[in-house]
């Protein structure tokens, strides 16, 4: 298939830009529904039932209510900066989805339009830049407020979000290793082409989604809401829609980081054990691999829909299962864990991909598994033995120890 | 004019207006809001010359690291209330406005004397045959790979230098 005229490419820009993002908002409004939802079944509650069936319209309900409430400034506030901060806290959220690839790339008559809003030379580096602009909103909206203890949660956020940028970007470092390039549906397509990279890159995985928890300040990392001691954080002092801007910007965020995280190590739109959707463009436009068709890109979309929604589903169940870190275990955890164990990681992995490599040993399946096997020992290793009880089980086993041989006795 | 000539003059004028925006703001929060601006629109004309690993890596390291932690600092002490001016008195304004001359006629020699081997067309096929990141990386670990280990020890030798100063007691 020939490739896009400029009017086409222009024209399928604009809608694609249109589609996914209307998509994308509807979702992100779902999921504030369904956080609650999955918080009432986990608590064994029944959650927001008063608006429409089941509630399905509650997200209307609150986006009116908020448009209507009184907007409060505290007194001292910084104005521009405080009406500024929500803003520069949605934007970055909003703008990271365009590089991740939704389906496999739909045929129409004019040529073949890939499925994603924009196919950056930099792919990942994008991710990384706009997630670290994203603290900017937090830590402004909290030093902006003349609060203290909005302005505590900005200093977290922005001592919290930097450190785990690193732990993030080195977390990432044997994915490119691995694919030999940034960009998003260059991985979709090698993982297609031997295993998903959850299998060979296991501990990866384990550290990009700790590191990810961390920049999106999810449950077990949110020391920049932390109600318990700072009321609520940095947003204390918003009102009315800044501070459901603030709540769309946290949601964004969850799924970006469920669709990058399906992106990374599931196969992004990859259906498992199917060949008919490895589709590919060559560099000269050539198509490789099975034959694009409507329904195609339609069930790769589903597949990507089903694997972005397990990982929200996932991000929620954490928040309703593990406690919040003291602040001190959050830094520690970031710098004398998660960095220097990730370096060790890149070392082991680069000098395994050398021997590979030198062995003769094609990148495929057979290459993808005996990274594997290497990954499997390494992550028994780290439950087992670098974990010593500590972070698994957490501190309190050292008290209930001597209980249990009490009892035992 | 071409469309991405219409952006860069946006990019530059952006950039021009949030620099002198920024040294001359007393707020040193807002100065560092303005230098932020400044690093995002040269980012964008990095982009428009097709150095986007460049790009990324200025919005990465300098808008989203260094000045995080500068307004980090800046919140955190509680800076710019006991405003003192950086120039004071006849002479350093002399000082300053003869560095600027000295800037802007570095400026000019550049503009003349550019390397031919440079811009989107040269760099268009190498992007194409090695990727955004290949092309910056392969120069840098195969023609220069001695300056970037170099580098590297003098920067594990500034963080050492950072800790012990960090775990002196006072």
């Amino acid at each position: 298939m020939e490739p896009l005229s400029t009017t086409a490419f222009l024209v399928s820009a604009a809608v694609k830009v249109l589609v996914i993002f209307t998509v994308w908002l509807l979702v992100v409004a779902g999921v504030t529904l369904a956080e609650r939802k999955v918080a009432a079944w986990i608590q064994d509650r029944s959650g927001p039932n008063r608006v429409g069936p089941w509630g399905v319209l509650q997200p209307i309900a609150d986006g009116i209510k908020n448009f209507v409430k009184e907007e409060h400034i505290p007194g001292g506030a910084s104005r521009i900066l405080f009406h500024l901060a929500p803003v520069m806290a949605m934007f970055p959220a909003f703008v990271v989805f365009a590089v991740i690839p939704v389906a496999a790339p739909l045929p129409t008559p004019w040529g073949l339009v890939e499925v994603i809003i924009a196919d950056l030379p930099i792919g990942f580096l994008f991710v990384l830049a706009l997630a670290s602009l994203g603290v900017y909103g937090l830590t402004l909206g909290g030093w902006a407020s003349n609060s203290k203890y909005s302005f505590l949660g900005g200093v977290r956020a922005s001592a919290q979000m930097i450190s785990y940028e690193v732990a993030l970007g080195l977390s990432l470092v044997p994915i490119f290793m691995l694919a030999g390039n940034v960009t998003l549906p260059e991985m979709v397509r090698q993982q297609q082409n031997s295993l998903w990279y959850i299998l060979p890159l296991m501990v990866g995985f384990l550290f990009f989604s700790v590191s990810y928890f961390a920049e999106t300040n999810r449950m077990p990392f949110d020391m920049v809401e932390a109600e318990s001691e700072l009321v609520y954080g940095f947003h204390t002092e918003y009102s009315a829609m800044k501070f459901a801007m603030f709540m769309m910007a946290e949601y964004a965020n969850l799924v970006t980081a469920s669709a990058l995280m399906a992106t990374f190590f599931f196969g992004g739109w990859d259906i498992p054990f199917w060949t008919g959707d490895n589709i590919s463009v060559a560099a000269d436009g050539a198509v490789v691999g099975a034959v694009p068709a409507w329904w195609i890109t339609l069930l790769t979309a589903a597949s990507f829909a089903a694997k972005t929604g397990f990982f929200i589903f996932v991000f929620m169940w954490v928040r309703w299962t593990v406690p919040r870190f003291r602040y001190d275990q959050v830094m520690s955890l970031g710098w004398k864990v998660l960095i220097p164990m990730s370096v060790v990681y890149v070392a082991i992995l680069g000098a395994a991909m050398l021997a590979l490599d030198a062995a003769g040993i094609e990148f495929g399946v057979r290459y993808a598994l005996s990274l594997t096997a290497i990954n499997v020992v390494l992550m028994a290793g780290i439950v087992f033995w670098l974990d010593r009880r500590r972070i698994i089980l957490g501190a309190a086993w050292r008290q209930v120890r001597p209980q249990q041989a009490r009892s035992r006795g | 004019m071409d469309i991405s000539q219409l952006v860069f003059y946006l990019f530059a004028g952006v950039a021009v207006a949030s620099g002198v925006l920024m040294i001359t703001r007393k707020n040193p929060v807002y100065s560092a809001m303005y230098l932020v601006l400044t690093l995002f629109s040269v980012a964008a004309i990095y982009v428009l010359l097709d150095a986007h690993f460049l790009a990324a890596l200025q919005i990465v390291i300098y808008a989203g690291a260094i000045l995080v932690l500068f307004l980090f600092v800046i919140m955190l002490l509680n800076l710019g209330h006991d405003f003192v001016p950086d120039l004071r008195g006849k002479f350093w304004w002399f000082v300053g406005i003869g560095l600027g001359l000295v800037l802007f006629a570095e400026l000019f020699v550049l503009a003349r004397n550019a390397p031919e081997a440079s811009g989107p067309d040269v760099l268009a096929p190498l992007l194409r045959s090695q990727g955004a990141v290949g092309a910056v990386a392969e120069p840098l670990f195969e023609n220069y790979v001695v300056a970037v280990e170099v580098t590297g020890v003098l920067l594990l030798v500034a963080m050492v230098g950072a800790v012990v100063i960090a775990k002196r007691k006072v």
